[in-house]
């Protein structure tokens, strides 16, 4: 961080910062704790944001913290691995309903990302060439992404009422249901959670994908032409590639965004979740606060972790291997 | 290797805050710190809309502070939100002075022990424990403990019937179970889109109570006399089928009430006419006012029990109101509920809030139905059943009444439930109870 911190101050217009230079060789002292106090403040944040509330999720993993001590948390006992053990005994209610939930979570992010990048980069290549109205187009795309998300999945609660709801009226006049099939509730509920967190979503892939594609030269591609290769070649073999970089990190961000998704779940079904949308964010957030058992909750959302990092590991490692083989 | 750290910074960020997501959040609840005399106060929604109870409550508390010189902070919280707002304040310490609490949960919020125990002294102040109706005053907290909470207003279940569609199909208000269900299968026409119940059926706390009193109706408890859980008895089970076979077997309520997730919707098909009954505590009565429906043109009966069994017709329902323990103001709380609960306020609060009188030799204000205030005052006084009493109590509500949304889902979809089914739906709920305790 020094070096950079030198590099800086001696890039500058030599004339005019000469003063403030000098002034800063003079204390050597300050020069050093610079990058230090520049830091402190993120680091303090970051602290206090992420790092102690995490500490705490997994303090209270090991506690019993159930109503008896929630008034006052420090006094709760230590429940030693009693939390995990219930979490994770699939014989029990609890488990049984934890696994069945981690299943739903893993269908619901594969497919919902799946979908998602595959409609991102469908549209960003398709409004890649220059064309009247592209701007406009664009913008519409980002709509979704630009609307406060509860204001969007609450108006897609309103469309997917059985009675009133716009889809259902759709599909009755195009004659594609004889009957007024359940959105919300029952086995359709994962479908409709899909179509709406794909919505939410694809735009984000769609962005970061168009940014990637500003940055391949318009050259690879005139010389592809020139070499007789069609549309679909050329994005096999340039685009893809180019665009790996980009790739791995959206991949891994939608993963993990999908994975922990909150508020699709509450916002669309409220208090009335169908087991067939019981994501597992959601899911550690009834067993914790309908039934006041902090510990319980707390110790599926550390194994969340646990597997969202083993997840992670492994993703970088292949990724990383074959980068390096590349 | 820059990418990789790239990706692992991301990743890192992204887990921090899924985690730090679950950790819980603090609403802001701005109580306790205001000027010497300001009391904070949340209130429930009990009448119409959380504007409307605005709209009533604040009269009535101007005339508070004009008696005794102490403000009040008024924030109206609506159900859905009640329950949270109240555990982070548990938890965070950052309370308002005094809340209303559903009387349901009283025993598992004196639990926490963040409430403050009307002792004697307490209750001398609020104006002595024998102005209450005694089976209001006994949904305060467990038995033999000093209550936390005290009744505020008092509500029952009814059988509400359109006199009209009655009278027009040569029907008596129904004495049984077997009469209802007969009844309501003459009043169904589904190709009309006319039915002859609605049901909250995707509303687990209405789901909950009428698994609690279907059970009680055939003499079953739903836990024992330790508090332990015992969902899966015989008599469970039956009560449970029998109010879910209203939308499976009798085919006397639409499907759609599988996504009905409050009781204002059931209630609103009634006053529009959709429907030829709804059971609903006596608060629809407002609702069924303001859309329309006239006192005359629905009658009241109690909900009743099968032939042979139990006259149980609803549980004590109800408001409470609770002082929290960490309030600075313990005093200026007390004059607040003593004024609550004074028969000149809930004489005011009675009518607009629909609400049955909690105090003795009260009358009830909220209709000018006669007949209907009697009924209602009959069955609250004389056909109803507390809820069990017990620190799981909300746990109870949660989990029996999420699988009753579920089985009601099922069956909506086009799945049918067996007694087998329900029975291990319930063992499910039993165990998730009996891990939470």
């Amino acid at each position: 961080m020094s070096v950079a911190t030198t590099d800086a101050t001696t890039a500058g217009p030599p004339q005019k910062k000469a003063p403030k230079k000098a002034g800063l060789e003079h204390r050597p002292g300050l020069r050093r704790w610079l990058p230090y106090a520049l830091l402190a403040p993120a680091v303090v944040l970051e602290l206090f944001i992420h790092i102690v509330p995490m500490l705490v999720g997994i303090w209270v993993s090991f506690v019993k913290l159930t109503r008896i001590y929630i008034a006052n948390w420090s006094q709760a006992p230590g429940a030693g691995l009693g939390n995990y053990k219930v979490a994770i005994d699939f014989d029990n209610a609890v488990g049984e309903g934890l696994l069945k939930s981690f299943g739903v979570t893993i269908v619901f992010s594969l497919v919902t990302v799946g979908l998602s990048w595959v409609l991102g980069m469908a549209a960003a290549v398709a409004l890649q060439p220059a064309f009247r109205g592209r701007n406009l187009v664009r913008t519409l795309f980002l709509v979704p992404y630009a609307l406060p998300a509860y204001a969007g999945i609450l108006t897609w609660n309103f469309m997917l009422q059985r009675d009133t709801g716009a889809v259902n009226h759709v599909l009755n006049q195009l004659h594609l249901t004889s009957d007024r099939p359940f959105w919300l509730i029952g086995g359709n509920a994962l479908a409709a959670l899909i179509t709406v967190a794909t919505w939410k979503l694809w735009t984000f892939a769609f962005l970061t994908l168009m940014a990637g594609l500003q940055s391949i030269p318009n050259e690879l591609y005139e010389a592809a032409s020139v070499d007789g290769a069609g549309n679909l070649r050329q994005w096999r073999n340039i685009t893809l590639p180019q665009l790996r970089p980009v790739n791995l990190v959206l991949v891994l961000v939608l993963f993990l965004w999908t994975f922990s998704d909150f508020n699709t779940p509450y916002v669309l079904f409220g208090t009335a979740q169908p087991p067939a949308g019981d994501l597992i964010t959601f899911h550690i957030y009834n067993a914790s606060f309908l039934t006041w058992n902090f510990g319980t909750g707390a110790a599926m959302s550390v194994l969340l972790l646990i597997f969202l990092m083993i997840v992670t590991g492994i993703y970088l490692l292949v990724t990383g291997r074959r980068s390096r083989r590349a | 290797m820059r990418l990789r750290s790239l990706v692992a910074a991301v990743a890192a960020t992204a887990l921090g805050v899924s985690l730090a997501a679950c950790g819980g959040s603090d609403s802001g609840s701005d109580g306790g710190s205001g000027g010497d005399q300001t009391l904070t106060y949340w209130a429930s929604n009990q009448g119409t809309s959380l504007d409307n109870d605005k709209q009533v409550l604040t009269p009535v508390l101007e005339k508070f502070t004009q008696e005794t010189g102490i403000k009040v902070n008024l924030e109206v919280i609506g159900w859905n939100d009640l329950q949270t707002r109240i555990q982070t304040a548990v938890t965070s310490g950052q309370a308002p002075d005094v809340v209303n609490i559903g009387n349901t949960w009283a025993a598992s919020l004196q639990a926490t022990g963040a409430f403050l125990p009307f002792d004697a002294d307490a209750l001398t102040a609020i104006g002595g424990k024998d102005k209450f109706v005694p089976t209001a005053l006994a949904t305060g907290g467990k038995e033999g403990e000093d209550p936390t909470s005290v009744p505020l207003y008092g509500l029952a279940y009814g059988l509400y019937y359109n006199k009209a569609m009655f009278a027009a199909a040569g029907l008596q208000p129904p004495k049984t179970w077997e009469e209802m269900v007969s009844a309501a299968q003459k009043l169904t026409n589904p190709a009309k889109n006319q039915w002859g119940m609605a049901l909250a059926a995707g509303s687990y706390t209405e789901n909950v109570h009428f698994a609690f009193i279907n059970g009680a109706q055939n003499k079953s408890d739903w836990f024992d006399g330790e508090g332990k859980p015992t969902f899966t008895t015989d008599g469970n089970v039956q009560g449970v089928l029998r109010y879910l076979d209203l939308m499976q077997k009798d085919k006397v309520a639409n499907p759609s009430n599988a996504q009905y997730d409050n009781g204002t919707k059931s209630v609103n098909d009634f006053a529009t006419k959709k429907v030829a009954m709804v059971i609903n505590q006596n608060n629809a009565d407002s609702s069924i006012v303001a859309n329309g429906m006239k006192a005359g043109e629905y009658g009241v009966v109690p909900f009743p029990a099968p032939a042979g069994g139990e006259q149980v017709a609803s549980h004590v329902a109800g408001i409470n109101l609770s002082v929290f323990k960490n309030t600075k103001h313990k005093e200026s709380a007390l004059k607040f509920v003593k004024y609550m609960t004074d028969a000149g306020t809930q004489t005011t609060l009675g009518k607009p809030f629909a609400s049955l009188p909690v105090l003795k030799d009260a009358k009830p204000v909220f209709t000018t139905d006669a007949a209907e205030a009697a009924i209602f005052q009959d069955i609250y006084n004389t056909k109803s059943k507390p809820l069990p009493l017990v620190p799981a109590e909300d746990q109870f509500e949660s989990t029996v009444g999420k699988a009753m949304n579920n089985m009601f889902a099922k069956i909506a979809t086009g799945g049918t439930v067996s007694a087998d089914e329900v029975k291990a739906a319930l063992k499910t709920a039993e165990d998730q109870v009996a891990a939470g305790s």
